[in-house]
């Protein structure tokens, strides 16, 4: 009994803290303001993004080579996206409020893939800029 | 017998906990965070040991058996002194270390205490049954206390973006452990349990080393903003 309640305890509060800490790895990236250009390549809004937009910004940003020292961050949100898919499958139809909650922290793991997005097309007009004046 | 699996795995883990260990020596964490450079001194000291001991002894032999069991008691205590770290470090300038201290050493002892009685009372009295309800009942404590620790850190106000990850990547693991050891409670014998729990021991090590080399000493982050829903 006493293990059975430990297991249900330890289970929630990993949750809780699993989210928290995943947060403080991505918080970062949630105050910066996307460039317009930016916004008109990924689709998405001023401050938002939907979840279903990850996948295709994830696409965007293979093909958009930046200095490095943000793939950490790319797989680490990337994971906690597809831990947040898993518990949306599970819980989708048992809570309805659960899977809205989870569909906005998608759409938050979405919005750090275009602020990535945004600095790897700053990154690669920098360095356009720089050798068009070298030549 | 351990497989190639078990010595990968093993070998993975130590190679962690050592890049960790020089990732805080290289940012100087030895005099702030003496407990954290202690526990990772006591995982790697383990690691040795174990290795050791299985190419002496063998894998199933008695002195693996026990040191194996002890070991993993000294490092759940060793846990126990960096969760007190932390505390101190939130609550450095009230200047309740000494009790917190104390606090912290009266609830380890208790613990103790009442796993012993536990597996006392029961009708068979192993040494392993001990070990493991003392871990599983220490891993709790440690859950409940930085539960308590992240509350008091949200209302606090505090927004010391290592120390914030540091209290959380604890938490994440000391909550995988109780639970796991619960599980371990539930279906011992089982042979999952003997690739999981070194896989486990790799979080605190790696969450360190990423707090540490990716984050500043001096930055600073709100804990609103991890705990208010996603705009």
């Amino acid at each position: 009994m006493i293990a059975e309640i430990v297991f249900a305890i330890s289970f929630l509060t990993l949750a809780q803290f699993f989210v928290s800490y995943c947060r403080s790895l991505i918080a970062k990236s949630r105050g910066y303001e996307l460039s317009e250009q930016a916004r008109e390549i990924s689709g998405v809004a001023a401050n938002t993004a939907r979840g279903d937009q990850f996948k295709r910004l994830l696409t965007l940003i293979a093909l958009c080579p930046g200095p490095g020292g943000d793939a950490n961050r790319i797989r680490a949100v990337s994971t906690y996206f597809n831990l947040l898919g898993f518990g949306q499958a599970l819980l989708s139809r048992a809570i309805p409020s659960a899977a809205r909650w989870i569909d906005a922290e998608r759409g938050g793991c979405a919005y750090v893939a275009a602020v990535v997005l945004d600095r790897r097309i700053a990154y690669r007009r920098t360095v356009l800029l720089q050798q068009l004046a070298r030549n | 017998m351990l497989g190639p699996v078990n010595y990968t795995i093993w070998f993975g883990v130590f190679l962690v906990e050592l890049f960790s260990l020089l990732c805080l020596l290289r940012k100087g964490a030895l005099s702030k965070h003496f407990t954290l450079v202690l526990y990772l001194c006591a995982c790697l000291a383990t690691d040795i040991g174990g290795y050791s001991i299985i190419k002496t002894s063998g894998y199933n032999s008695n002195a693996y058996f026990y040191f194996y069991f002890y070991s993993q008691s000294l490092l759940t205590i060793c846990l126990f002194f960096v969760l007190m770290s932390l505390y101190s470090q939130v609550f450095s300038e009230m200047g309740v270390g000494k009790h917190i201290r104390a606090g912290a050493m009266l609830l380890l002892a208790a613990t103790a205490g009442i796993s012993l009685h536990m597996v006392a009372a029961s009708a068979d009295r192993f040494v392993t049954l001990f070990v493991t309800e003392l871990g599983q009942n220490l891993y709790f404590v440690a859950v409940l206390l930085t539960y308590l620790l992240w509350g008091a850190m949200a209302k606090l106000r505090e927004n010391r973006v290592r120390l914030l990850q540091l209290v959380l990547s604890m938490g994440v693991y000391v909550s995988l452990s109780a639970g796991s050891y619960a599980m371990v409670n539930l279906y011992p014998n089982h042979e999952f349990w003997r690739y999981y729990f070194p896989i486990t021991e790799m979080c605190l090590p790696v969450s360190w080393a990423y707090a540490f080399m990716k984050v500043s000493d001096d930055a600073r982050m709100g804990t609103a903003r991890l705990l208010a829903p996603t705009r």
